[in-house]
Order: C-alpha cells, then structure tokens, then sequence
C-alpha cells in the first residue's frame, strides 16, 4: 500500500560522462557505445549530453564537465568511472567550480564493479549502461547540499608523553595555541627515558630527551597533567568534551620543591617494573627517575605502609615544606579541545611467552629494556653490564634479534627497531666488557639514514653474525666447555649447520605491540585498530597520521613499530595536521547526515544505543529522539534500524535508492531492454 | 432522497470483522444514513450485482473496500466498483495489505485446495473436490475460481485511500465519516489522493503509555507463564512486540492492555516493507556477537512470518512465497 515509486518527471538536464581510465574500463566496457546509448534512449529521462573521454579524472576531462554545465545548462551530472572513494570530491569540485551544487553529481562505479569484474565484453557493457541508468534515475532525486560549518576550539589534547606526544604538543604550543598534555606516569618521557644512548648516532638519550621534556613542563602554553588518565570523550570535531582524571599525588605541588628527601626516607622498597623495567627498585613515594617531568613525586597507595597499616608518614614527617597531603583525593577535569592527538606508544613483547629462550627461569637471559637499564649510567648497576649477581662481567654474550616478531606463533610483523637496538647493545657490551659478542639474527635489517653505515661499523668492531633463527637457549651443558654457560643453539644458515655457542649473558631483542589496552583507548576515542591491534590510520601512505574520525590523530609508535625519528617526525605532522584545522577556524562536515522526523518518531528508543558516534540523544521530555548533526558521519546504522522510518539520511533517501533500483532494472525505458 | 450522495461497501476476502466495526460506530451510523443513500452494501442490504453494473459510472461518492482479492470474483467487483465510485477507500488491514487471508500466498492456489479439502482434519467421506463449473439441472453453475496469489486491493485498482486495522478502530472511522460529511458540507478539504486516512504517522510506541529504556535484548519469550512489569514496555521485557513498526491510531490498545502489539495497523509513514524493518530493528538490538548466542536469541521467536509479515505479507515487497508463484507464473508488479 506504500506504492511502488512513481516515475517523477523530469526536468533536469543531465550530463553522462563514460571515463576509459585508459584501458582500465575501456578494455572491457564498449565505453563510447554507452554513452552514446545514454543520450539517446534516456533522452526522455532528462540526459542532453553523453561523452565518453580517456581519464575523465584529468584537468580536460573536469573541463569537459565544466564547459558543458555552463554551455548546455546541466543541471545533473553522472560520471560512470572509478569508485567514489577515488574521485567522488574531484567532480563534485569541478561541478563547483562550474557554479553547480557538488551534491548534484553522481558517481557510478564502471571499473570496480564491471570493467575489472568480468571478462565478457558485450555483458560488461550492458552491466555499464544498466548503472549509468540506475545513476541517472538516482540523480535526478539529489538535492542541493551545502557543507555543515562548526567552529573549532583552538586547545588540543594529547594523550600520552613519550617522545612522540612531547613533539606534538611542543610544535603546537610554540604555534601559540594551548595544549593539554596526558600521561599516565608520573612522569612524561616515555620509552626513550629508559635508554642510555640511542642508535645510530650513540648520542645520550636523556642529553638530547631532558631538554625537550623541561620546555614541554614549563612551556606558558603547556597544561602538563600527568599521572592522569582520560575517562570520557564526548563530542566532535573542533569540540570535544573531555573528561580527565587527575589522580591524586598525595603530594601538594604548590608546596614541593622536588627535594627528594621523602624519597630518601621512605621505607618501603617496591620493584620498579614500569621504568627499571623490574630490574631496579623505587621507593613507594617516588620520581621515575632524576630528571623527571614534573618534579613531585607520587605516593604509589598500594605499597605505601601508611595506606596499608595507617602508620609511618615517615615522608611526612621528613619533608621540609608540608607537602605531603595523604587526604588528597582525585580529581575530575572537564577540558574543551578541538581536536585530539594519540601518542600513547607500545608494550615490549613478552619475552616468557618464548618458554625455550628461558626469560625468567634462566637468571643471566635480559629483555632489551632491562639491557637499556643497565646501560644507562643512572640506571640499577651505574651502567655496568653485569650479570643477575650484580658483580660478574660476561665474558661471552648472545644478543637474539626477532624475539616475538616475525614469527607465525606470536607476531607477523616486523619491530622494525630490534636490528639496530641489536647493533647497539653489540657495541655497548663491547665498549664496556670487551666481552666476545655473537649477534642471531633472520635477516638484517638497516634501512634508512646512516642505519647501514652503523651496521658495517659493528661489523668492523668485531661482532661475530649468526645468521639463523635461535631454537633454544638452556643452562643443560653436553660437551666440554659449556658448564655454568648458557647455551645458545641455533642454525647457521650461511655454515649450513646446527651450532651450539656457549655465552655467560643472553639478551634477547623483544619486539614492540600494541599497548595492553589500545583497544580499550581506540574505543574511547572511537577510532579502530588494525588486525594486530596498532592504531589504524587514514591512508597507509597518503593519511598517516590521520584517523577515520574527524579531529582524532595519531602519532608515534601507537600508530605501528617505528624508531625515535620517525616518531617525532609523526609527532611534528600530527601537530600540522591540527594546526591547519585550528587554522581554519571552521571545519566543513560533509553533508551526508542523518536525522530524525520528529512527528514521526515514536520514542521507541531503538536507536538510541546505535550509533558508533554517539550522535543520537533521546529527549525524555517530548519522547522523541534526535541526532546531532554535527556528530552524525552519515553512517547509516539508525537509518537502517528505525522501524518507523523516521530516520533518514541526505543522499540516501528512500526515493533515490528505488529510483536507482528502477534505473539499473531499465524500468525507465521498458522492461524488454533487459539484455 | 436520491439528491443525497450514494454510500457503498463491500466484502471481499475478508472476515467480515471491518463490517461489524463500522456497525460498531453506535449511533453515528444514522449520520452515515441521514447523509448517504446506501446503494450496495451485501451484508446489510440485499442488492445485486446487476443494479451495480447498471449504475452510471462515478456515481457512488464514497465506497469503503474491505478484503483482499483472492478470487475472480473478488477482483471482479473491485474493478467494477473503482468505476462506479469517486471514492474508494481501501478498507482495512486485507484490503490495505492482505493481512492474515494474504499469508496463503505462501503456498500455491492448489495446494490450498488440497489442504482444505483433503487434509486429515476434513471431514470429507465422498472426497468432494471444488470444481468451478458444475453442470446441474438448472443449467451451469459457477463458482469464483481462486487466484494464484492473494493481491490487495491497489495491486488490482487504484486506490485513493487507505485505512488501517483488523479492524479499523471505531473511534477512527467515525473521525472518517465525519469528515467526510463535513466536506460534504464544504467545511473540510479532502487529504490528497494516496493518503492514509484514520491512523497516525508514527507507531504505536508514540501512543503506548509504558515507560522504556535504551534497548538491548537478551531473549525473546512468550507472553504467557510469567510475570511481566505492567509498566516497563514489553520488547524490553523479551516480548516480541510490534508495536515499534506497526503505525499508530489504535491507542496502544494492546500493549496498554499487556498484550504484545501484533501489527495489524500496518507499516508506518513512508515505510516500504513492514517486516523487513521490524526484522532491522529486532537485529539491531539483539544484545549479542557470537552467531551461536544470536542464533539462540532469535530461536525465541517461534513463527518468523507470523511474528514479521502477519497482517503485510501480500502488501510487502516480497508479496508471496516463491512457491506460490511458479505455477501460475506470478502476477507482475
Ligand atoms: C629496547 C629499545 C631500545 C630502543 N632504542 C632506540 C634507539 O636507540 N633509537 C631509536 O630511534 N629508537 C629506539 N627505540 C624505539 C623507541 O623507543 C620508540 O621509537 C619511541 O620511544 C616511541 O615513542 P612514542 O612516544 O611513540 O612511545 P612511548 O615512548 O611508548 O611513549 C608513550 C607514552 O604514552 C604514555 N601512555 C600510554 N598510554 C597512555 C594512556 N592511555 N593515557 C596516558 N598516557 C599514556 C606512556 O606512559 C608513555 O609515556 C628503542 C625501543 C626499545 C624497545
Ligand atoms: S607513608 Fe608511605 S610513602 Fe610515606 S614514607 Fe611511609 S611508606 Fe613511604
Ligand atoms: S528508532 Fe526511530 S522511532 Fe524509534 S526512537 Fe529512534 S528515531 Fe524514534
Ligand atoms: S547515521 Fe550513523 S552516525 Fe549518523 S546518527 Fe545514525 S548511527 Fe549515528
Ligand atoms: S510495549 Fe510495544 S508498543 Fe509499547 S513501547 Fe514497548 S514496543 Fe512500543
């Protein structure tokens, strides 16, 4: 009783365009036949113009459009082509440009869907004409659109303060614009704090770090707020809502000075597993380290004896300013951003899950980071390397690359830092123990910048190379020679046999992955991740540091494994990203929206749980729902649940989805012309 | 007499519920009287189909329509009728989308026969089988001959308007006919042609009084044998109810009463397909990721078409069973 959709007639003047994407389309689709075939048999249907042209995507091809709107008067224009994905906005901008709404042209896709997908030429062609009709039919139901237009918020969150999000906000900052800078530690600094010198320049980490970190927590236009998590983001583009937990430091920073004597003075000794990598001790009230950013230390509540028994404040009691504040209690900011930066970094692999290299069960087998800790002259041994026992020398050490990456069992991928971080522990254990080194590595590898330069320099050093994936690590001597050593067995694929080489050290390079909880964070700032769990970015090569929701970036290893240059460097082109949207002041929405029928609504609310972007609100009052448009991204989901249709979306109405169905069935022009 | 404006109604496929609530509208039935000369009305008054044909075309004002077409004679009367009258109103949930009478397109014309005649639960010693002609001493005798599939009223004529129901709420065809005479009486203006008259636009949740939350459903069950919260809506409650889907008019009758809403009011305001959304709207909210878990959620509805196309199956975009089809070739769109 709804009818079927009676044909409007047409007062529109349409414009076909056949694209041959070189032989792309017209190797297969007799291109000039249908768009001779559009002009003339859905003539009635409105069409003046049909042409066919080699790349209609070329500036000649956009004039060809553009000079017939303005010379035929086209009041609708249909290019049969490539998928919209591709080139949707390059005609829709040359219609513009020709002072026709961009909304008025429709984009068939003859390549993806016939030209690449079949292999009988007169079928394919049919199938051409069949959606160019069905475009037809669709466009004369477009209407103008104009883009929506939000102001943006000047400020920027960035989450996380590692090396990457330290780069974002600094560039942000100096621009003039404010930033709110989170970290969950105590401490901004991330990963590269831990190291003691970095490849492949051997430059000291906290040298060039420290530096970047002090601008970073002094900077006027800089809100540091560490040990604080994010709890809720609300919004859109250009105006998010974000809630903040500042987690309580029991510790008064108006009244710290960073003295450091409560940390001297507190009894209670925890294992530090996030900056010593466990290797080394903090105390429950703590700085991660010397040079942290900021200065006051945090007590750690859940091994402070105080929180525990209710006596000792022996920090208290010591510290000269009365800066200890047990009845702190959390807070809960609300900060407006306009757009939002990811920096949150990655997790090493753990190294127990390989049981046969011995992590954990063997004493003298290290991860890379405890190695970076022990390098690092602030770090548990004062940068001796030394074995478990705290006073041993190696005299023979085996370094492992690819533990846990490139490896079917645990991650495909390659850590892309784990060759070079090799390389310099190779060098660092031969520079302060003159022990004999042995590198295991699958294949090496050193792109970029003075990386292979390095790798040579290790090699004259006299680093000795086992190519070859290590089968096990064991304590279990069977010839003469291998007592009291660890043992390494491995195959060399270039001396094509078995070798067991015993060492007394084995450091074993782990490969990054993705933060425990990226997941849980790509959810609360409705972005994705990709099937290993990084930060999915907008386009892998075009849109690196962009995600698929407007406003949200990423930078740095949350977005995949990658070293300290690269990292800045995504730090540095997220921030351009944002300060080229702050810029504009206002952001244009595509237009693609939903919305909601008010008289029609039922207040049925089974909507109301839907949509990816929280862009639905249900108001108690009238009993109706409604969505925000300027949240909306026009995805559908509503459109399609809402039982009493009163949702619909801008350029997907009922009427230009049955008009296009009739169009591809050639309804218009009689049943019969079905080839 | 004859100045006043000629009245018709009539049955096809139907249950006779629509006549019994258009009697049901109390007195207003003696305005319908006192402003129309009642020409054809079958079920109360005897006239014949000749009289009909006899008539000048155009010249009945108003024709309430109900039942769906099922036979020839049904089809028929309707394309006899559409001439006759400046009016005709698609009367009903059969005439308007098939309704229950429109589930047997779910299965070929014969095989209705078949079942009707022949089944284990017909008492038919002799085997009488229907024939559409029988030859007695009077002379030939026909009876309609069924066909291939149920249509509704506008898959066989135009239709102007549509009324919703099974059946029509009393209250609303009161609000009709006094309308209509009022436009009679130059007070009002006929809605344009196609509209649906006598119902809302929204569903009937827009009428239902129970209070309701953002939805997720964990189960479906059945309305018997439990204790249901007599002010939470049902769908929450795991009752599969229509109500979300099925336009508004009635007042909630149902689930006001604590009965799941059904559907017989049809698909809302610019709704193509009233199952297939109800189904949407049922997924998208099934509180669940793995297949085995939905599966076992949607288990709890027991008759799929019974639950989603009750009262549209003929009116829907599907029309018919694929069965029902073949044999007869199917009847176009
Ligand atoms: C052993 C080892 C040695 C390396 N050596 C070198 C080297 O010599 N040269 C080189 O170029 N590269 C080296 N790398 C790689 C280098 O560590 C990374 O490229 C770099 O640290 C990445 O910086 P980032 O800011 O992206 O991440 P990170 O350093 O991991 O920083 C992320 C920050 O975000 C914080 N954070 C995480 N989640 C949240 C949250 N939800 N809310 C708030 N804050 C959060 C973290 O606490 C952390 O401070 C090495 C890596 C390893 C493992
Ligand atoms: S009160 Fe807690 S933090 Fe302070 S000194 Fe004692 S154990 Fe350390
Ligand atoms: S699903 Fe449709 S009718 Fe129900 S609340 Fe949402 S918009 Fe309203
Ligand atoms: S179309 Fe998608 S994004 Fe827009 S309101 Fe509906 S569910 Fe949300
Ligand atoms: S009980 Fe039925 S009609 Fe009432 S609100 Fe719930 S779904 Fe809607």
């Amino acid at each position: 009783m709804t009818g079927g959709n009676g044909q409007k007639p047409v007062e529109e003047r349409i414009g076909v365009y056949v694209c041959h994407c070189g032989s792309n389309i017209a190797g297969m689709v007799d291109v000039q036949e249908v768009a001779e075939w559009a002009a003339s048999r859905l003539k009635h249907r409105g069409v003046v113009i049909g042409r066919d042209y080699k790349f209609m995507c070329s500036s000649l091809g956009q004039e060809l459009i553009e000079k017939d709107i303005k010379e035929l008067g086209l009041t609708r224009v249909v290019v049969a082509a490539c998928s919209p994905h591709l080139h949707e906005k390059t005609f829709r901008t040359a219609c513009e440009r020709a002072g026709l709404n961009p909304y008025l042209c429709e984009l068939v896709s003859i390549r993806e869907q016939v030209s690449w997908v079949h292999t009988d030429r007169v079928a394919a062609t049919s199938k051409a004409k069949a959606i160019v009709s069905g475009g037809v039919e669709r466009v004369i139901y477009h209407a103008p659109l104009q883009p929506l237009r939000v102001p943006i918020h000047p400020a920027t969150l960035v989450v996380g303060g590692g090396i990457a999000g330290i780069q974002a906000a600094l560039e942000i900052a100096n621009a003039g614009y404010p930033v709110y800078l989170v970290e969950r530690e105590p401490s901004i600094g991330g990963h590269m704090a831990q190291f003691d010198k970095t490849f492949p320049t051997l430059d000291c980490a906290a040298c060039i770090l420290t530096p970047r970190m002090v601008e970073a927590g002094t900077h006027p236009n800089i809100t540091l707020l560490t040990w604080s998590n994010v709890e809720k983001v609300e919004g859109y583009v250009g105006n998010f809502t974000v809630t903040i937990r500042k987690k309580a430091r029991k510790v008064n920073t108006d009244l710290c000075t960073g003295c450091g004597i409560c940390q001297e003075k507190c009894p209670k000794k925890v294992i530090d597993e996030v900056y010593e990598a466990g290797l080394g001790y903090r105390k429950a009230i703590y700085t991660p380290f010397a040079q942290a950013v900021p200065k006051y230390p945090v007590i750690d509540v859940e091994n402070c004896i105080y929180f525990e028994k209710g006596t000792c404040k022996a920090c208290e009691k010591f510290c000269p300013t009365n800066a200890i504040d047990f009845k702190q209690e959390d807070e809960l900011l609300t900060v407006q951003v306009g757009n939002i930066i990811l920096a949150t970094g990655y997790d090493i692999f753990d190294a127990r899950k390989i049981s046969n290299y011995g992590y954990g069960r063997l004493a003298n087998v290290f991860t890379s980071l405890e190695m970076e800790r022990m390098c690092n002259a602030a770090g548990p041994t004062n940068g001796q390397i030394v074995l478990r026992d705290g006073k041993t020398v190696p005299k023979a050490v085996g370094i492992i690359h690819c533990v846990g990456s490139r490896d079917r069992n645990y991650n495909n991928y390659c850590s892309v830092i784990c060759c070079m971080q090799s390389l310099k522990f190779a060098h660092l254990v031969h520079e302060r123990t003159g022990a004999v080194v042995y590198n295991f590595y699958i294949d090496m590898r050193t792109p970029f910048k003075d990386y292979d330069e390095f790798y040579q320099r290790i090699l004259e050093e006299g680093t000795l190379f086992v190519r070859g994936k290590v089968a096990e690590v064991t304590d279990a001597a069977r010839l003469p020679g291998e007592e009291g050593k660890l043992i390494i067995q491995a195959e060399d694929t270039l001396a094509g046999k078995q070798r067991r080489i015993p060492v007394d050290m084995v450091i074993l390079s782990v490969g990054l992955e993705p933060r425990r909880d990226a997941k849980e964070v790509a959810k609360l700032f409705g972005i994705s991740c990709s099937a290993n769990g990084w930060f999915t970015e907008r386009h892998p090569k075009l849109d690196p540091v962009a995600t698929m929701t407007e406003g949200i970036f990423i930078a740095g290893c949350a977005q995949g494994p990658k070293d300290i240059p690269a990292s800045v460097a995504q730090g540095a082109a997220a921030a351009a990203r944002v300060l080229g949207k702050i810029q504009q002041r206002e952001i244009e929405l595509e237009p693609v929206r939903a919305s909601v029928n008010q008289a029609q609504c039922s207040g049925c609310r089974i909507c109301n749980g839907l949509c990816p972007f929280n862009a639905i609100a249900f108001h108690e009052d009238r009993m109706v729902s409604e969505i925000n448009p300027a949240l909306c991204q026009g995805c559908g989901t509503c459109v399609a649940a809402c039982p009493a249709g009163a949702i619909s979306g801008t350029g997907f109405s009922n009427e230009q989805i049955l008009a296009q169905i009739d169009g591809l069935l050639l309804l218009n022009i009689g049943e019969e012309a079905i080839a | 007499m004859s100045e006043k404006p000629k009245f018709a109604m009539y049955w096809a496929a139907s249950c006779g519920g629509c006549e019994i609530a258009v009697l049901n509208i109390d007195e207003k039935i003696l305005d319908v009287d006192a402003n129309f000369e009642v020409v054809f009305w079958p079920v109360a008054m005897d006239a014949k189909y000749k009289d009909l044909e006899a008539m000048e075309d155009g010249s009945i004002l108003l024709t309430l329509f109900n039942g769906g077409i099922r036979n020839d004679e049904n089809e028929y009367l309707a394309k006899l009728l559409r001439r006759k009258s400046k009016i005709l109103v698609a009367f009903g949930s059969c005439a308007c989308e098939g309704c229950v009478p429109g589930l047997a397109n779910l299965s070929p014309a014969e095989e209705i026969i078949t079942t009707a005649f022949h089944t284990v639960s017909t008492d038919n010693p002799n085997g009488v089988h229907p024939q559409p002609t029988y030859k007695a001493p009077e002379g030939e005798l026909h009876i309609p001959r069924l066909l291939p599939v149920l249509k509704t009223l506008d898959q066989v004529v135009e239709v102007d308007y549509y009324m919703p129901g099974c059946p029509p709420e009393s209250h609303q065809i009161a609000a009709v006919i006094d309308l209509v005479i009022q436009v009679l009486q130059g007070k009002a203006e006929l809605p344009p042609k196609g509209t649906v008259i006598g119902a809302g636009i929204s569903t009937v949740c827009d009428e239902c009084p129970r209070k309701r939350n953002v939805k997720t459903i964990k189960s479906f069950t059945r309305i018997f044998g439990q204790p249901l919260d007599p002010e939470l809506c049902l769908l929450e409650q795991g009752i599969p109810c229509n109500g979300i889907a099925t336009r508004s008019g009635c007042g909630a009758r149902c689930p006001s009463a604590g009965a799941q809403c059904i559907g017989c009011y049809g698909p809302a305001e610019g709704v193509l397909d009233y199952g297939a959304r109800l189904i949407t709207a049922y997924a998208s909210v099934v509180d669940a990721n793995e297949p085995d878990e939905i599966e076992r959620i949607l288990d709890g509805i027991p008759d799929l078409v019974g639950q989603f196309y009750r009262f549209n199956l003929a009116g829907s975009l599907l029309k018919a069973g694929q069965t029902a089809w073949k044999p007869n070739g199917g009847n176009g769109r």
